[in-house]
């Protein structure tokens, strides 16, 4: 090992930042860390991907024909033009497998010690990571939009609107990040974080407008699908792409589903971000 | 001259366990403290502390000047952490790990950029500044971790067990790095199991079991305390023993002792290597044949027995609760290391 000598005590004093500056500094210095990370492990963003687009072809190929939707014929093709936006928002909400998983590896490494030692922003692990993995969504939305473009899907309400149905979706996405950022601090091992993220995700996507008409659903099963933050982000990208397929139905949630999408989604991030952080610094202990 | 780490009955319990039961102890600027202790003595629990990882339920911490608990933001911007486990990221390259750290230190991109370039060429890893840590061995992943520590010339430094699990070379290698800092005012905390270690790099000594400092002082005032070191022959012939005990005499510092069964003579001795490579020459004059030879330093079992009565083999709870997967390779055995003491060297 050479010595240098040079590298005395005392050299330049690091510029201090201080509040929001500093936390979007530092979770811009995280947020490219972990997106440094996705381009060495692409697997995780390849199998991020396989996952939607399987449940696209199975859905619109294999249960299309079988599936009635209210005002139309049973068909494969109506039938893909109701699922997209329900495959979107499934799509933006396993986002959370991502940041529980990405967390609680953090944490079982002595890298999250490191982080602490730093005179950094505390919120800045988390915020990094959701940042990254809304970036990985973006990305996820993008392929699979062109995967649906494929199978006969289009938008019929124009660019902006479409655009408008996106921004809802990377919203409610990154909101869901942020219960599998508490997730991933709460579990501390990545395999169990995996599990964790996803396990509640089937019935909440599920018990929804997303795959099946509410109204098919036995009649005490249908209030709870209706304000299911998840419907409204659905029925909000229906009406945006236009893929609304006969009436909207005719309760509160759907009839208003953008503004209760965005309330929802500002919820959840405020609630579970604060939550986050808390445990987040209490967590290391 | 101030102390520049400075800690006050630090008590901190987990659940039944006191991990730390009043640990106090003060590091006079510029000097080098080792914190000699077993697994579970509350070595790691102590440089949580101070390095604001972890908050002590009681006591008081002051770093550089700044007191731990209250500003714990600022202490953060005056030292380095290396720990057990290299904290760096793997899929990151080495110079990606640095950049990162210096950036997180507030530094420019530019200024975080010249300043990982200059480390990587210190510790030796220029050649392997692009690729992924993943694909570095343990030694390269223990030097970007102490240059990572290094990133803004940090005034107080903590290094948790710098060496254990590396091999005799690299830790060498680590030990020179951690002279010139030393060399160059850096105040310095170090844990290590290795009295061999301490023994080199700290000015002083204190000796951690239970959540306590058991005992403290340099070296040589603890060695003096638990007997010095010995040279251990095992003669060939029984009738040779006596002249090999003639042989030996002019370097005893004490009195032999002879098994005379297993042909075996101890004598304390001072000066190390070159008293063994003496030992040795003086033999072959005589024409002694000697089935072995080596030199017995005091080690950290034998700290532990005559400070505390009980061995090395404590508990391991300080390792078992946090980050996962700490090395615990090579506590140096009892016996002879030091037949290859010119292996290390």
């Amino acid at each position: 090992m050479t010595t240098v000598t040079e590298h005395a005590i005392g050299g330049a004093v690091p510029k201090q930042r201080h509040g929001v500056a500093a936390t979007m500094h530092d979770s811009w210095v995280v947020a490219k860390r972990n997106l440094r990370r996705m381009t060495r492990i692409p697997e995780i963003v390849v199998f991020g991907l396989m996952q939607p687009v399987m449940f696209v072809l199975l859905f619109s190929f294999v249960m299309g024909g079988a599936i009635q939707i209210p005002g139309a014929e049973a068909s494969s093709d109506t039938y893909t033009q109701f699922l997209m936006a329900g495959i979107f928002a499934q799509t933006v909400t396993f986002a959370v497998a991502g940041a529980s998983a990405g967390i609680a590896e953090d944490m079982t490494k002595g890298l999250v010690d490191r982080f602490r030692s730093l005179p950094m922003a505390r919120s800045a692990v988390l915020v990094g990571r959701t940042l990254a993995d809304l970036v990985q969504t973006a990305f996820t939305l993008l392929v699979l939009a062109l995967v649906a473009f494929g199978v006969g899907w289009r938008i019929h309400e124009g660019f902006l609107k479409a655009l408008g149905a996106f921004g809802l979706l990377l919203l409610l996405g990154y909101a869901f990040s942020w219960i599998g950022a508490l997730i991933g601090l709460s579990v501390r091992s990545p395999e169990a974080a995996t599990s964790a993220g996803l396990i509640w995700l089937f019935p909440l996507t599920f018990i929804s407008n997303a795959f099946v008409p509410i109204s098919s659903m036995p009649g005490w099963l249908q209030p709870i699908a209706y304000w299911n933050p998840f419907s409204a982000t659905v029925q909000a990208c229906r009406d945006l792409f236009g893929n609304q397929v006969g009436p909207v139905d005719d309760v509160w949630p759907m009839q208003h589903a953008t503004l209760v999408s965005v309330v929802w989604s500002l919820i959840i991030m405020a609630v579970f971000s604060w939550l986050s952080v808390r445990k987040y610094r209490s967590a290391v202990g | 001259m101030a102390p520049a780490i400075q800690a006050e009955n630090l008590v901190k319990t987990f659940g039944d366990v006191r991990a730390l039961d009043g640990v106090s102890l003060d590091v006079p600027e510029g000097t080098v403290l080792g914190l000699l202790g077993p697994n579970g003595a509350g070595k790691t629990t102590t440089v949580r502390v101070l390095t604001t990882l972890l908050r002590p339920d009681s006591g008081s911490a002051v770093v550089a000047g700044v007191d731990v608990l209250k500003h714990p933001n600022k202490v953060r911007s005056l030292i380095g952490l290396s720990g057990q486990y290299a904290a760096v990221d793997e899929y990151l390259t080495g110079r990606e790990n640095l950049q990162m750290v210096g950036e997180l230190y507030q530094m420019s991109v530019r200024d975080a950029k010249a300043r990982a370039l200059e480390l990587l060429e210190w510790f030796n890893l220029t050649e392997a500044a692009d690729r992924t840590a993943k694909t570095y061995s343990g030694g390269m992943r223990r030097r970007l971790d102490l240059a990572a520590a290094l990133v803004v010339r940090p005034p107080v430094m903590f290094l948790d067990e710098p060496t254990t699990g590396l091999d005799p070379r690299n830790r060498l290698a680590l030990w020179e790095v951690i002279e010139t800092l030393v060399e160059q005012g850096t105040t310095l905390l170090l844990t290590t199991q290795y009295l061999e270690e301490a023994d080199r790099l700290a000015h002083d000594i204190a000796v951690v079991d239970h959540g306590k400092v058991i005992a403290r002082g340099t070296a040589d005032q603890l060695k003096a305390q638990i007997g010095g070191e010995r040279v251990e022959v095992v003669v060939h012939r029984r009738d040779q023993v006596s002249e090999a005990l003639a042989a030996l005499a002019p370097y005893a510092k004490g009195d032999p002792a002879v098994e005379k069964n297993t042909r075996r003579i101890t004598v304390p001795v001072s000066g190390g290597a070159k008293v063994l490579a003496d030992v040795i020459r003086e033999l072959d004059t005589r024409s002694i044949e000697i089935d072995d030879i080596g030199l017995r330093r005091p080690t950290l079992d034998d700290v532990f027995l005559s400070l505390t009565g009980h061995a090395t083999t404590a508990e391991d709870a300080e390792n078992g609760g946090g980050a996962g997967g700490g090395t615990d390779a090579g506590r140096p055995g009892r016996d002879k290391q030091a037949v290859a003491a010119g292996k290390d060297a």
